[in-house]
């Protein structure tokens, strides 16, 4: 892909000051060219969002990790579509157009995706057209045929989860179309990240996705501190990777005992459950709240770590109960029969659709975040890459298992090399230092010294991508959140078809995709 | 997996103690059940749980009430997967324009009496989301609230609380 990454270099119009992959801007040709690039798999779609009268590609070199973002000018409102030639942009692509009132030319997929005719005004973030409320009827896509039927299934669900609805076409008990519609919980978060404050926007970043908070907030304080030229002290660089291994921790035994639950066997269910708990527990006991919500911030982390025992505790605790479960979840003949060659997602859909987390590592993709682009401490640590190449439910289950030791592994580590020192740079000296370099080239700069960061971190469910905008006083003019769930959620549609209505259960939570981090 | 059984039986539970509720609190609620509560529901409580537009922070603590550890069935309270099965509907999140139309039809599906518990600072009074053009409001501007737990999330514990609180006011009423 470096080719292509000289290519787009050469060919760009302007090469904007984003820290720390650049952003080109390009023509409509070159934004084709690009497109069909990442088609033809040379290259990975990381993100594609908008602004009122621009749109922007993030493209990820699938082995260096590098990113870059093409940025296509929309004076008429239009774009060459992306979705055209590439399915996983497509969902994004309606998205902006319910959001943006932009229009990709040729996009084969034209029905409203987020907006359900229920704001009262279309293109909120655009022209804003007042609209009336009245939730206008949504066109599923057909599967007909004598013995064919439908099951539609949600926003309400029967268990403790969030809102979304499912269409299944089934034959007898044989699944041949699932659809699904989302965009229940849709907030407008980057309606919220439009000219507010940088603690502000911190807030609504850590609570895109309740579960991913620790790694939200990690983006957005990465991609703030590329942004404003802020520092890190290396205590609060270490503390940060504690807290995100304890989320990764937390949610991946709560996955596995929810999968298992899934398929009726409710003991592992109650084992993970509790240790789970134990989890956030040590947690609360270390940093003050059990999710770690705001606990990391632009210039450092807000609270210290005093005690190192409930953590070393922790530890020794899972080792000596979590092995005895991998042996019952791998010895229980009726739990693999439902999990071993369920839901199986192929290599080659994982890579095109640039499946993040134990989604696309289980189905061959060997990408995490941590390693590459990667970013500081898990440079300085030991870790493995877990891959496994099932693409089915058992698969996903053995993924996580294995991540569980690696965290295990990397929570010691950390532990043990612990630097000391302050946990926070104030951000304000650093925004100071910053302005006195540009003073001199104030009046040559054209856009009033607007700032740009990205940022990608590694979330128990794959990689999310935070690229900001702020002007010199730290002020967040734009920003947008990519949640791993954008390309794993139409996977799912993919890998449950050919199964039993009844796996659906499993596939979905062997996903586990994110409602709230999808819908924004 | 026997062996697993076998210990299970001579372990100790790991239940948390059950939370205390001031007799103000109960008295408070109780005052706020009315007459509806009158007719006692046998100290027990069945929970029909909806996300009208939260990040998910609340669902997973919601979760964890089922957890060994605070174990809510052990207090007669227990989720279920209908509204027309519940006593209790338990609302979590700012309530989303897209969502507004699913909350109102789970708690019209609800027999009476029937309570609403919001769950959290958002289901509260919106929290972050409160400036945006997508969110209606908190869930008492759509549905009437007879408990509020704040939190961000709020914690299992203070979940058990309410909730016992709940049932306490219930069964005295």
């Amino acid at each position: 892909m470096s080719t292509l990454r000289t290519a787009l270099l050469n060919a760009a119009l302007t090469i904007e000051e984003q820290k720390p992959w650049p952003r080109v801007t390009v023509d409509a040709d070159t934004w084709r060219q690009a497109t069909l690039a990442i088609a033809a798999g040379n290259a990975t779609l990381s993100g594609l969002w908008a602004e009122p009268r621009a749109v922007h590609m993030a493209v990820l070199d699938d082995d260096d990790g590098a990113l870059m973002v093409l940025t296509l000018a929309t004076p008429d409102g239009r774009f060459p579509s992306v979705g055209l030639t590439h399915p996983p942009a497509q969902r994004l692509e309606r998205a902006i157009v319910d959001l943006y009132g932009l229009l990709p030319e040729g996009m084969p997929d034209d029905r409203r995706w987020l907006d359900h005719d229920r704001w009262g005004v279309r293109a909120p973030l655009g022209d804003g057209a007042l609209i009336p409320a009245d939730g206008a009827p949504y066109p599923f896509l057909k599967a007909e045929g004598p013995p064919l039927h439908q099951i539609a299934v949600g926003p309400v669900h029967a268990g403790i989860i969030e809102p979304g609805h499912f269409r299944f076409s089934a034959n007898g008990e044989i699944v041949v179309r699932l659809e699904e519609r989302l965009g229940y919980v849709h907030k407008g978060i980057e309606g919220l990240l439009t000219n507010t404050t940088l603690e502000a926007a911190a807030k609504v970043v850590a609570r895109v996705s309740g579960d991913s908070t620790v790694a939200y907030s990690f983006a957005f304080a990465r991609a703030a501190e590329a942004a404003l030229g802020i520092g890190v002290p290396q205590r609060a660089i270490w503390l940060r990777a504690l807290m995100a291994e304890l989320e990764r921790l937390a949610n991946h035994l709560g996955d596995i005992g929810a999968i298992c639950n899934d398929a009726a066997f409710a003991l592992m269910l109650a084992h993970c459950g509790i240790l789970r708990e134990e989890v956030l527990r040590a947690a609360k006991a270390t940093f003050g709240h059990r999710l770690m919500m705001d606990r990391i911030i632009p210039g450092g982390v807000t609270s210290d770590l005093d005690d190192v025992a409930p953590i070393k505790a922790l530890t020794t605790r899972i080792r000596q109960r979590f092995p005895r479960l991998v042996e019952l979840y791998d010895n229980t003949a009726s739990l693999q029969n439902r999990t071993v060659s369920t839901g199986r997602l192929s290599p080659e859909l994982a890579r095109r659709f640039g499946a993040g987390g134990p989604v696309g590592r289980a189905s061959g993709r060997a990408f995490d975040a941590r390693k590459a682009p990667g970013y500081p401490p898990y440079g300085d640590l030991d870790f493995k890459v877990i891959r496994r190449e099932g693409g089915d439910v058992d698969a996903r289950i053995w993924v996580r298992i294995d991540e569980i030791s690696e965290s295990l592994e990397l929570i010691e580590q950390i532990i043990d090399r612990l630097p000391p020192g302050p946990i926070a740079y104030p951000t304000a000296p650093a925004l100071r230092e910053r302005r006195v370099p540009q003073a001199g080239g104030l009046a040559h700069e054209p856009r009033d010294g607007a700032m740009e960061g990205l940022a990608m971190v590694e979330s128990f469910r794959g990689d999310v991508l935070v690229w900001l905008r702020t002007d010199e006083t730290g002020r967040v003019l734009r920003g947008t959140v990519r949640d791993p769930s954008a390309f794993q959620w139409p996977l799912l549609e993919a890998v449950i078809e050919g199964n039993i209505v009844a796996d659906f259960p499993l596939c979905n939570k062997s996903f586990n995709c994110s409602y709230s981090g999808h819908d924004l | 997996m026997r062996r697993m059984l076998l210990e299970g039986l001579f372990r100790r539970p790991v239940t948390e103690r059950a939370p205390t509720v001031a007799d103000a609190e109960i008295d408070a609620l109780a005052a706020r059940l009315g007459v509806a509560a009158k007719a006692r529901l046998g100290r027990s409580l069945s929970i029909r749980e909806v996300d009208a537009g939260s990040c998910n922070g609340c669902e997973l603590e919601i979760h964890a009430l089922n957890n060994s550890y605070y174990d809510v069935e052990r207090f007669g309270l227990r989720f279920v997967a209908s509204p027309r099965h519940a006593d209790v509907l338990m609302v979590t999140g700012p309530v989303t324009a897209n969502m507004r139309e699913g909350l109102e039809r789970t708690y019209a599906a609800m027999p009476a009496p029937k309570w609403v518990v919001a769950i959290g600072d958002c289901a509260a009074g919106c929290g972050v989301f409160s400036k945006s053009y997508a969110v209606i409001g908190a869930v008492s501007e759509i549905i009437p609230v007879d408990l509020t737990i704040p939190g961000c999330p709020p914690e299992p514990i203070d979940m058990l609380k309410g909730l016992v609180g709940l049932v306490e006011a219930s069964a005295r009423g």
